[in-house]
């Protein structure tokens, strides 16, 4: 009697896992958590912009709707020191276009992962295309685990890591105007903070130091372009130097060893949950 | 507090050409084909584009070149480069570089 139910309890429970973990629910929720160490992050970026938008005379309306409707961290931030020195608009909107113009790279990335989906779909995940999301949905689509609905896994870090971003941007807008000293506290560290953060796991073959490197140093030199085209500049010598050295210097290191062994140091734990044992 | 013109043709554009730029790829993609080179470079663009982000933000945090070790942005820096090496803990590394960075801002 006993046995026959333990048996009915573990069955019911090693089946509800699979259907949990496939399902679009589970997958956004996933999404959601693994996006939350760059919440983390992103909270005092949020926050400080929100602060220095209020500084800088941009209005209450124009900061959120900056948020709601741009959400774009770097490019906002950029921004607001452009109003402060009393930038025109059209020269704002041409800088963001070229600071923006990285996430282009990320489109092209994404092409083959978001192909079989509806136009609704492209829409709102590109949209939500920042560096953040980006590099988190990234992973997981790299996993070819041949679990579906990874859109949903997308969708789930994008809307946390908008809403987040709007509601900080607030409470900067709030906290400004009662304490503008938050200003000088330095919290814009926290976006490089979360980004070096971001790139360690990539740091695993040669190629990938190269071009690493190469940036690094580029970016350095080329930041007296103009509307801050370093950006870019420093960004795609970066991957001419990593694909040029994958090619030429060390052949032997293929592109597919190289996508395993990333894939496998940012494995993202999607266990399955056990039943718990029944005693017998 | 109100919206003026000025600022609603910036966030009007700054909408426009990011999302533009973020969605561009998907409708052209079914039109051409890119070189197969193209496609493996790709997989050089995150650690790429972070890192020259990353780069200036620490090493000119006022528009100058400051490599002085009273740089509380490089000492920071250096926390995270260590912490993310050695525990690759995404979470772990923002905090404690966040702390080292406040501590440093605080004592220099």
């Amino acid at each position: 009697m006993l046995k026959k139910l333990t048996s009915k309890t573990s069955t019911s429970k090693s089946l509800k896992p699979m259907t949990l973990k496939y399902s679009p629910k589970y997958q956004l929720i996933a999404g959601a958590r693994d996006t939350f160490p760059l919440i983390v992050g992103a909270i005092p970026f949020g926050i400080i912009f929100g602060t220095l938008a209020a500084t800088a005379g941009l209005s209450f309306a124009a900061t959120m709707g900056m948020s709601l409707f741009v959400f774009a961290g770097s490019a906002q931030f950029i921004s607001i020191s452009l109003v402060s020195v009393g930038t025109g608009w059209s020269i704002i909107v041409l800088t963001t276009f070229v600071v923006n113009l990285r996430h282009m790279l990320y489109g092209a990335t994404m092409v083959p992962y978001y192909k079989n989906l509806s136009n609704l779909w492209k829409l709102v995940l590109a949209f939500g295309l920042t560096d953040e999301t980006f590099a988190v949905a990234i992973n997981r689509y790299y996993k070819d685990d041949g679990v579906p609905n990874k859109q949903y896994y997308n969708l789930g870090s994008m809307l946390f890591m908008y809403i987040n971003w709007n509601i900080c941007t607030f409470i900067g807008l709030i906290a400004g105007k009662a304490f503008p000293e938050i200003a000088g506290w330095g919290l814009d560290f926290a976006m490089p903070a979360t980004f070096i953060g971001m790139v360690i796991p990539y740091l695993v073959s040669k190629p990938m130091w190269i071009a690493v490197i190469v940036a690094a140093v580029v970016s350095i030199f080329a930041s007296e372009l103009p509307h801050k085209l370093g950006l870019m500049a420093a960004a795609v010598s970066g991957v001419a130097a990593g694909i040029f050295s994958e090619v030429f210097l060390f052949a032997s290191t293929s592109h597919e060893a190289l996508e395993q062994e990333i894939k496998q140091s940012n494995t993202i734990n999607l266990k399955d949950r056990e039943g718990i044992e029944v005693a017998e | 507090m109100n919206i003026n013109i000025d600022e609603l043709f910036m966030i009007a554009g700054m909408a426009a050409v990011t999302f533009g730029i973020r969605y561009v790829m998907f409708p052209i993609s079914g039109h051409v084909q890119f070189h197969p080179m193209f496609e493996r470079s790709l997989g050089y663009v995150p650690p790429a584009v972070l890192s020259a982000i990353i780069v200036p933000s620490i090493l000119m945090p006022t528009g100058e070149v400051n490599l002085n070790l009273t740089n509380p942005y490089l000492i920071g820096a250096a926390a995270a480069c260590i912490v993310g090496w050695f525990y690759k803990n995404l979470l772990l590394t923002i905090v404690v570089s966040m702390l080292i960075f406040l501590a440093s801002q605080w004592i220099l």
